[in-house]
């Protein structure tokens, strides 16, 4: 069985990856999939290139734990979330979450939950490159908002 | 007891990426923040009281009030950025 979670220096095809997630799966009816990737601006200034690096073992850990939280919350049948890390471009992809289901409404619901949960609690820190020079991105309040939404207590960007 | 200190992005940057410390027994995730501060002033800039620092013990993120065990893995880092 292909693993649920994958952290990568490669890129990866989201066609190839919903194939493999739903193959063999006659019950699946609805197929939700996210995919985020680099800006060339971020808070007014250009973005030339961005690094991504993260904390190996506890990432899997830790993204493994939101599918379980998932798989319990929302009736859908199976994840898939590759997260690349190292040095990234503008356009290039960095993150995907595909989910599936029996109808729409748990699949939609479990992709945005799943990518509400990973922006604020698995380890993962960007640096972008600026015309001003590198420096870390900072955490959103919005996100942790984004995942109190779903009844989840959030406190990533606090001082 | 000897425990692995691994710190990540700005931190890393700072202090390098591990360290090896020796805690008494019992020793709270607090108190090794303490005692790392104490250790030189790039320690004390960088793992500052009123700065926004999280920290895991075993891979898992735990609060200052968490008891360290024997050979634990310890990691402090900046609020998360990943997605």
């Amino acid at each position: 069985m292909a693993p649920r979670v994958s952290i990568q220096t490669g890129d990866f095809d989201l066609s190839v990856e919903v194939a493999a997630l739903r193959a063999g799966d006659a019950g699946v009816g609805a197929v939700a999939a996210f995919v985020g990737t680099v800006r060339d601006r971020n808070d007014g200034q250009g973005v030339s290139a961005m690094e991504l690096e993260h904390y190996p073992g506890m990432t899997e850990r830790a993204i493994e734990a939101m599918i379980d939280t998932a798989q319990v919350r929302f009736d859908i049948r199976a994840v898939r979330v590759i997260h690349r890390v190292g040095r990234l471009q503008p356009q290039d992809q960095i993150v995907m979450v595909a989910v599936t289901s029996a109808h729409r409404g748990a699949a939609f619901q479990a992709c945005e939950f799943l990518m509400d949960y990973l922006k604020t609690q698995a380890p993962f820190w960007k640096k972008e490159s600026t015309p001003e020079g590198a420096h870390w991105v900072d955490a959103r309040s919005a996100d942790d908002e984004a995942l109190r939404r779903w009844g989840v207590d959030s406190a990533n960007a606090a001082p | 007891m000897k425990v692995d200190v691994r710190y990540f992005a700005s931190i890393r940057e700072a202090l390098g990426p591990r360290e090896a410390v020796d805690l008494p027994e019992g020793a709270t995730l607090g108190a090794l923040r303490d005692l790392l501060i104490a250790r030189s002033p790039a320690h004390a800039a960088a793992l500052a009281r009123g700065r926004a620092l999280r920290c895991a013990l075993d891979q898992t993120v735990a609060d200052e009030s968490a008891v360290i065990g024997a050979g634990a893995e310890v990691a402090f880092f900046p609020p998360v950025t990943g997605g």
